[in-house]
């Protein structure tokens, strides 16, 4: 049985890996997964200096599902190089970097310092709803992507992925854009921008006001537009949005996702990346399926 | 650091103490030995629409460290749930969570409790030695008043004055002279901000218990951030995890 997939030309042990911001860099997750087990960690976002992020609170729980307002909060670049980058290189599984900033030259600044470093792919967050300058304002606009893409691929010695944003018209726009401007792979959907009101305190549940959601009440949507960028473009895509099991993670295989992440599940069930492993291999042995790749766009 | 399990736990007990406010015993033997004073568990709710653990407070640990006592207050629809658990019910855990107090060999102790943070004081009154004099305020109805005398001198607060001082539990330290030993609170920012006042204005060390809302527990999300004087080593900014660093931190240690 062959669980591996190969994305810009990095081969996964298998199909998962972890939403950024959901799994910090693996850490704290190392205590309840064995991070071998996983085809790749993918790391929350990192950016040329330290952010320290909103202010709380920060999160909020919504109707299966809830809002996020970090902010990215991060220690750098240089400290996540000489800790996390040094933690995460003991195992043996991929490492993808989730790269923010709020300017074009931060995202270089960025790119450039991990360009030597054990980073198999970068992840280019120009989708997170939080942070006010950069990051969104570079996801929602597709002459924006293609100058972000074209200037981060004159630098960057690793593959890009672009994560996109569901808070679009249309995404096939964005993932266009992306393909034009050099991306190797797409990953989508980042969280939908909501808002929760504290009727107690009449106030806004979230000090950011608003917030990304995320978990399983997003997921239709996520795999609606997985399967639509699917069809759009030639790229391969990392899929998520709500994945809390195996049968989610199907779902968007075969909407036409190489690999998936297991986001806010994490928060739900630490052990919840194995169990989508484990839960694929189960369908596939159950449905004497040989190779994951046959599954992937399956349903057309 | 002790190992965290999320594992399932057996209510043996679940009792009404007043209004809103529940007690209930969990038989978990390993989360229960690796457990200390102001510490959390993670409760995870049945219903699958509320997808994230509510952090708890360790109320009490048996003496054979094989139960778990929390005590908690109905604030929505995931308390709800756990109030109406029964005997025997199984539920999700995770724990133990967090650092809990530091039990300096001190020989005078101020407890300082409010509200829904008075519990944890409980287990720790219990495990610090000397003199112990234990501030409790409350809104209005009191609870675990009795069990807090077995250690201790108490002294109460209620902002509708119906037991004790009419006020809070600055209130009470003021009227009762209360200005020797080692203080470890827990209660709602507004009173963290005034013992940690009080603290430095009688020149007393002060150890307080956060609280802040949390996804994960475990340090990995950055949701429950509390602002820190200094830089902090791992966030390399001046936030701590209040899940992971916290909930205890040395008064001087945090702005709040």
């Amino acid at each position: 049985m062959n669980t591996k997939v190969t994305i810009a030309g990095v081969t996964f042990k298998n199909p998962v890996t972890t939403a950024s911001g959901t799994f910090g860099s693996g850490m704290e997750y190392s205590e309840f997964v064995d991070l071998n087990r996983l085809g790749a960690v993918t790391t929350k976002g990192v950016s040329s200096v330290p952010w320290t992020g909103n202010p709380v609170p920060r999160i909020a729980e919504t109707y299966g599902g809830m809002l996020n307002a970090i902010g990215l909060q991060n220690p750098g670049v240089e400290m996540f190089v000489e800790r996390d980058l040094a933690f995460l290189k003991q195992y043996d599984t991929k490492v993808i970097v989730n790269v923010c900033g709020k300017s074009v030259k931060e995202y270089v600044e960025v790119v450039e310092r991990l360009s030597e470093e054990a980073v198999d792919l970068l992840e280019l967050n120009i989708s997170c709803p939080n942070v006010k300058e950069g990051c969104i304002a570079f996801g929602q606009d597709p002459k924006m992507i293609a100058m972000i893409m074209d200037e981060i691929k004159r630098h960057s010695k690793q593959p890009v992925i672009v994560k996109l944003s569901p808070n679009v018209t249309d995404i096939t726009e964005m993932a266009k854009a992306a393909e034009a401007g050099g991306a190797d792979a797409l990953s989508l959907i980042n969280t939908l921008t909501g808002m929760k009101i504290d009727i107690n305190r009449r106030a806004f549940a979230l000090a950011n006001k608003t917030g990304g959601m995320s978990g399983p009440a997003v997921k239709p949507i996520a795999v609606r537009m997985v399967y639509q960028v699917a069809n759009a473009v030639k790229l391969p895509l990392i899929g998520m949005g709500g994945i809390q099991n195996a049968e989610d993670a199907l779902e968007f295989i075969m909407a036409g996702a190489s690999v998936v992440a297991v986001g806010t599940a994490n928060f739900v069930n630490p052990y919840a990346t194995i169990e989508v492993i484990e839960g694929i291999e189960s369908y596939m042995k159950k449905n004497q399926i040989s190779d994951i790749n046959d599954l992937i766009g399956c349903v057309k | 650091m002790a190992e965290i399990k999320k594992t399932k736990a057996v209510i043996t007990e679940n009792v009404k103490l007043c209004d809103g406010i529940y007690s209930i015993w969990l038989k978990e033997e390993s989360i229960a030995k690796a457990s200390k004073p102001g510490q959390f568990l993670s409760i995870y709710c049945k219903e699958g629409s509320r997808l994230l653990p509510r952090p708890i407070s360790i109320c009490e640990i048996n003496e054979e460290k094989t139960m778990l006592r929390i005590v908690f207050r109905i604030a929505g629809a995931g308390t709800n749930e756990l109030a109406e658990a029964k005997k025997m019910d199984e539920i999700e855990i995770m724990g133990p969570l967090g650092n809990g107090f530091f039990l300096e060999n001190t020989s005078n102790s101020i407890l300082i409790g409010g509200g829904i943070g008075i519990p944890p004081m409980l287990e720790l009154a219990k495990n610090l030695p000397g003199k112990k004099q234990i501030v409790l305020g409350y809104r209005s109805e009191t609870f675990l008043v009795d069990e807090f005398k077995s250690y201790g001198e108490v002294i109460i607060a209620t902002e509708d004055g119906s037991v004790g001082t009419k006020g809070n539990v600055i209130d009470a330290m003021r009227e009762h002279g209360i200005v020797d030993g080692m203080i470890f609170a827990c209660g709602p920012t507004p009173m963290l901000r005034g013992v940690k006042n009080y603290a430095s204005e009688h020149n007393l060390i002060a150890q307080l218990s956060m609280e802040e809302r949390m996804a994960c527990g475990i340090g990995a999300c950055l949701a429950c951030v509390c602002k820190s004087k200094d830089k902090d080593h791992h966030s390399n900014v001046n936030n701590k995890r209040v899940c992971k660093e916290g909930p205890v931190f040395y008064a001087d240690e945090i702005e709040i």
